[in-house]
């Protein structure tokens, strides 16, 4: 007994010394760029967190870890999607690696969390995915060292509003993941429309994570025209069969995120025909698309999301700017100013950013088709672009003024006027 | 002979921290974060300890009480500059009391049960505060939270990371003397009786409800204290802090440390916060090492971390009996 204890304690010691061998990483050397990529590793939202890594990875490894002959070196860290832990790994990366910027966030709550951390220690903070409208909206103020490359979570669901007005339908049901992103995805989506004369009937309203509708899907009102769907995480591979099954015939659409390529593989054929709206598909037929949608499922076995992309395209940004720059760091405010200046073709189309350091970036209008794409030989559920929204900024048609002036998209905003 | 060897733990304990609070200043700026984070969410789990390894009332909703003290320092420094100077103090008294006070609410309802019941009546009043502040947007900033964009001044500025570490640390230290306190006065044997068994205290002519229920107060209100540095510490404020798993972390490093020992609560924030925060920035496997870590103190080390000293003199006295009792003899234990 004792002997085994004894054992057991020698191979735990080992362990420890192991990790600690690990642990003793060589001294950074002065030149080289150093970038801090925080995504979830561990946790429900790891798969997004695969998908964000790789998309980086992939353009770093075409690039050879080298921008305009700097040396770039990236440094995981693993955010859990906890808001605290994102904030305690972006100190990590600041004060141990003294990175120059870090890169990423999921959740609306970790862009929040992040801003602050770069405004109190001044490094550049490149939000790829968290969506949070606010951040570079009515609070952009107090983030001068923030930068956004992805989107807002309105962004796309404003134009969706104008196309489903535009089929005709009057009366919608919207669904959606009970947290800021989704009310501002709705928000987006209802604004525009409701002021195009369609009208919200009802707002559903289930716990993030939930996996089973059978309690809401009968209190859906026979006579809308259609559904509204915004569903993260695991939500989205139940939504749908579980209101199909229920017998609803009508069409179902959906907020980028219900549908996009991080889920869509996983999916079955009763998606097919459904709508959603974002600023990237990996069915988007130009040939820098197809060649990217090669490239990385050759590399790692998946189609790309919108995850993948957005930080592909991030990393091509940075490259850009240190082009411009002759490959040296030109400090915080001159990096962010000459990001925003950016104009570039990236996998999604152009993208260019509005005085607020937000994507201006065409939407695209998908639904999922089952067909054969770029020349894969199998039959496969693809989100075809069906119609292209361009150049669509954060304000939709409204004006920069006129947006600012409503407050951001809540719960409560716009209020139902239609619900019973 | 009890006396003198609780003489020489309290002295360890002593030593320990006065290296602790001497060594950590000089670190990195990331391990002295850590320190911090961990020494302010040991105060929780000291609080849980008072139920959990004295008076033997397994809690699962004590993030609920973290959550109100981090949450009004939060919603009173973000809307109404409230505790950014010498009123600090004020948020810390306030925090305490508004703690307590939820606690004096739920323990009418929590503490009419013991066992496996007490324990699914605190899990649900947790997820009732959860869900304010995961729901009420207007007041808690819903998922997004609310951000502590400075901390407190007043004469000493806490923004240094070094005052703020000795500041938590002070905290830290008088709740641990104030709970040893309590634990071993008159209040504090009592409640032990109660958790040993209950009924012969009451035949005794013990309250047992009413020492109880006080206890359940108080480890409200170190709660809340630990909610007020944490909201500083971490600088947001999210529904992340007041969910199930942070009840259930508590109670694990509760149980890790080692149960009744008050001490083992900051040895478990501190083991399960380094794997988490700082062994996750060097491997991708640190999961594992938590979970065995777990698996392996609850099957070899039931007492916890705690106990190691005492496992270790059982093993060196229990091979050779008569020789280590010689030996027993001749050390001053």
């Amino acid at each position: 007994m004792t002997c085994r204890i004894e054992r057991r304690a020698g191979r735990l010691l080992a362990a420890v010394c192991f990790a600690v061998a690990m642990a003793t990483v060589p001294a950074a050397a002065q030149e080289e760029l150093r970038i801090g990529f925080i995504a979830p590793m561990t946790g429900p939202f790891a798969q997004v967190g695969k998908d964000m890594s790789d998309g980086l990875n992939m353009y770093m490894e075409a690039a050879n870890s080298t921008f305009a002959g700097t040396k770039i070196k990236i440094i995981v860290e693993d955010s859990q999607a906890k808001p605290d832990t994102a904030v305690t790994k972006a100190k990590k990366l600041i004060l141990e690696d003294h990175v120059q910027m870090f890169i990423g966030g999921v959740l609306a709550s970790e862009g929040y969390a992040l801003a602050p951390v770069s405004t109190a220690e001044k490094t550049v903070y490149v939000s790829s995915i968290a969506a949070a409208d606010d951040l570079t909206q009515r609070q952009l103020a107090n983030y001068p060292y923030f930068i956004r490359t992805g989107w807002t979570s309105s962004q796309p669901h404003q134009p969706l509003g104008q196309w489903a007005c535009d089929q005709g339908y009057k009366k919608i049901i919207a669904v959606a993941a009970d947290y800021a992103f989704g009310y501002e995805v709705v928000g987006g989506f209802q604004k525009v429309f409701e002021d195009c004369g369609g009208k919200i009937v009802q707002k559903i309203w289930p716990p993030l994570g939930t996996k089973d509708f059978g309690p809401y899907i009968p209190t859906f009102k026979s006579d809308a025209d259609a559904v509204f769907s915004l569903m993260v995480g695991p939500m989205p591979l139940q939504f749908p069969k579980q209101v199909r099954a229920s017998g609803w015939t009508k069409p179902i659409i959906g907020g980028g995120t219900s549908y996009d390529e991080s889920v869509l593989p996983f999916m079955g054929d009763e998606v097919i025909g459904d709508v959603s709206a974002l600023q990237y598909s990996a069915a988007l037929q130009t040939p820098k698309n197809e060649a990217f949608v090669k490239t990385y499922r050759a590399k790692y076995g998946k189609v790309p999301s919108y995850f993948s992309e957005s930080n592909y395209t991030t990393a091509m940004m940075i490259d850009e700017v240190m082009k411009q720059t002759k490959g040296a760091w030109p400090g915080p405010e001159a990096f962010i100013a000459k990001m925003a200046a950016l104009k570039v073709d990236a996998p999604r189309g152009p993208v260019s950013f509005d005085d607020m350091r937000n994507p201006v970036q065409d939407i695209y209008i998908k639904k999922v088709e089952k067909t054969k794409m770029f020349g894969y030989d199998k039959d496969e559920l693809w989100n075809v672009v069906i119609k292209t929204y361009p150049a669509v900024s954060q304000f939709w048609t409204y004006g920069k003024d006129a947006f600012l002036k409503q407050p951001v998209y809540s719960r409560d905003f716009p209020p139902c006027k239609y619900c019973e | 002979m009890s006396m003198a060897r609780d003489r020489v733990k309290i002295l360890i304990v002593i030593v320990v921290l006065a290296a602790v609070a001497l060594v950590v200043p000089h670190a990195t700026s990331f391990i002295i974060l850590l320190a911090t984070r961990a020494l302010a969410f040991s105060i929780l789990v000291m609080s849980l300890d008072l139920l959990l390894g004295f008076t033997g009332l397994a809690s699962l909703g004590q993030a609920a009480y973290l959550g109100v003290g981090a949450y009004l320092t939060a919603i009173l420094a973000a809307r109404y500059q409230v505790g950014l100077g010498y009123d600090f103090w004020l948020v810390v008294a306030l925090g305490m009391f508004g703690a307590a006070a939820l606690a004096a609410l739920f323990g009418l309802l929590a503490t009419r049960a013991t066992g496996v019941y007490f324990l699914m009546i605190t899990l649900a009043l947790g997820q009732c505060v959860w869900g304010l502040a995961y729901r009420w947007n207007s007041l808690t900033g819903g998922d997004n939270g609310i951000n502590l964009q400075h901390r407190p001044k007043f004469g000493i500025d806490l923004a240094n990371p070094v005052t703020f570490f000795y500041v938590v640390f002070g905290f830290f230290a008088v709740s641990l003397l104030v709970l040893y306190t309590i634990m071993r006065s008159p209040f504090g044997r009592s409640l032990v009786g109660i958790r040993e068994r209950e009924p012969r205290m009451k035949i005794l002519g013990y309250n047992t409800w009413l020492h109880k229920y006080l206890a359940f107060i108080i480890a409200g209100a170190f709660g809340g204290l630990s909610g007020v540095l944490w909201a500083h510490t971490a600088g947001i404020v999210s529904p992340e802090n007041v969910v199930l798993t942070t009840s259930v972390d508590a109670l694990l490093m509760a149980v890790l440390g080692g149960a009744g020992t008050l001490v083992g609560g900051v040895i478990g924030a501190g083991v399960v916060l380094f794997i988490r925060e700082y062994l996750s920035t060097l491997v991708h496997w640190w999961q594992y090492v938590l979970g065995g870590v777990y698996v392996l103190v609850i099957l070899y080390l039931p007492g916890g971390l705690m106990s190691i000293p005492e496992r270790i003199r059982q093993w060196r006295t229990a091979p050779t009996k008569s020789v280590a009792g010689e030996n027993l003899a001749a050390t001053p234990h």
